[in-house]
């Protein structure tokens, strides 16, 4: 129960920080990566601002077992660069420039009541769905 | 040359709004032990872990229901979308399927990967920011938008 309280609060609090950054809006985020235009460099500032914080809380993090609330520590394992992260990374970029919207501000704009971001998230989580789908495929075939 | 839109540039509200993505990052690592990337926390529900559903989805509610929550106290700010509904579908699928397939999008790779000094997370960021420059380039300049 507490797991679940302090979860609905981690993702409330991020869900403030994409609105007061700007950056639950798509048109920002587009005029951040529009660098052969004019070119807003306010979503590198809110890169800045996070990371701040995120260095301290994961040097703390790194040298625990159990998390402040005794739960197990859940930092990712894996240090492969594989084609997989790179492809994967390269066409999440292309969507993300088409529209301007990352997983975060597509739920945070959805909550807003934007009918174009419950549109985005249902595309988003079919092709999340195609990618288990592959996946199970891809598992089924070298089994 | 870069150009930059100061007329645009928020520089205040984007360090405060960054600082408080990292104050929710911060708190998920040390309270729950986790990393909070919005594509994976997502993405889980889709091969559903029972013990895992509850925090999934609490978290997703969270960061749903901040708009609501927001507006009790403050103006809502801007939303534009000026993608059109078949581009937006397309993006949402290369979004779903791309994050899924490199392991995070810009909170699970770009905030907390670059945070922990990962560089798995670090080339996943770059790749990604690399793409986004490019295709909004070719949309905008290349082929006339």
């Amino acid at each position: 129960m507490k797991y679940t309280i302090t979860s609905f609060f981690a993702g409330l609090i991020f869900g403030f920080g994409l609105l007061i950054s700007g950056m639950a809006n798509p048109e920002k985020v587009l005029g951040f990566l529009d660098i052969a235009g004019a070119w807003d460099p306010s979503l590198a500032l809110v890169m800045v601002g996070a990371i701040a914080v995120g260095v301290v809380a994961f040097a703390i993090a790194r040298r625990r077992h159990l998390s402040f609330l005794g739960f197990d520590m859940r930092l990712p394992k894996a240090d492969e660069i594989t084609t997989r992260l790179l492809v994967g990374s390269m066409l999440f970029g292309a969507g993300w420039g088409l529209a301007g919207f990352c997983p975060g501000p597509g739920l945070v704009a959805l909550g807003a009541g934007e009918t174009k971001a419950v549109v985005f998230v249902a595309a988003m989580v079919a092709g999340m769905a195609l990618f288990q789908l592959l996946e199970r495929r891809h598992a089924a075939v070298s089994a | 040359m870069i150009q930059i839109a100061w007329e645009s540039f928020t520089p205040w509200s984007a360090l405060i709004g960054g600082l408080v993505i990292g104050l929710a990052a911060a708190l998920f690592v040390l309270l729950n032990g986790r990393i909070a990337g919005i594509s994976g926390i997502l993405g889980g529900l889709l091969t559903p872990v029972r013990s895992d559903i509850g925090w999934r989805v609490a978290f997703l509610a969270g960061m749903i229901l901040a708009p609501a929550i927001w507006v009790a106290f403050a103006p809502m700010p801007a939303i534009e979308v000026n993608a059109s509904y078949p581009v937006i579908i397309v993006a949402g699928l290369l979004v779903g399927v791309g994050t899924r397939y490199g392991s995070g999008c810009t909170s699970g790779h770009g905030v907390c990967g670059l945070s922990r000094f990962s560089l798995r997370s670090l080339l996943a960021t770059l790749t990604f920011m690399v793409a986004g420059f490019v295709t909004v380039f070719l949309i905008r300049h290349a082929f006339g938008g």
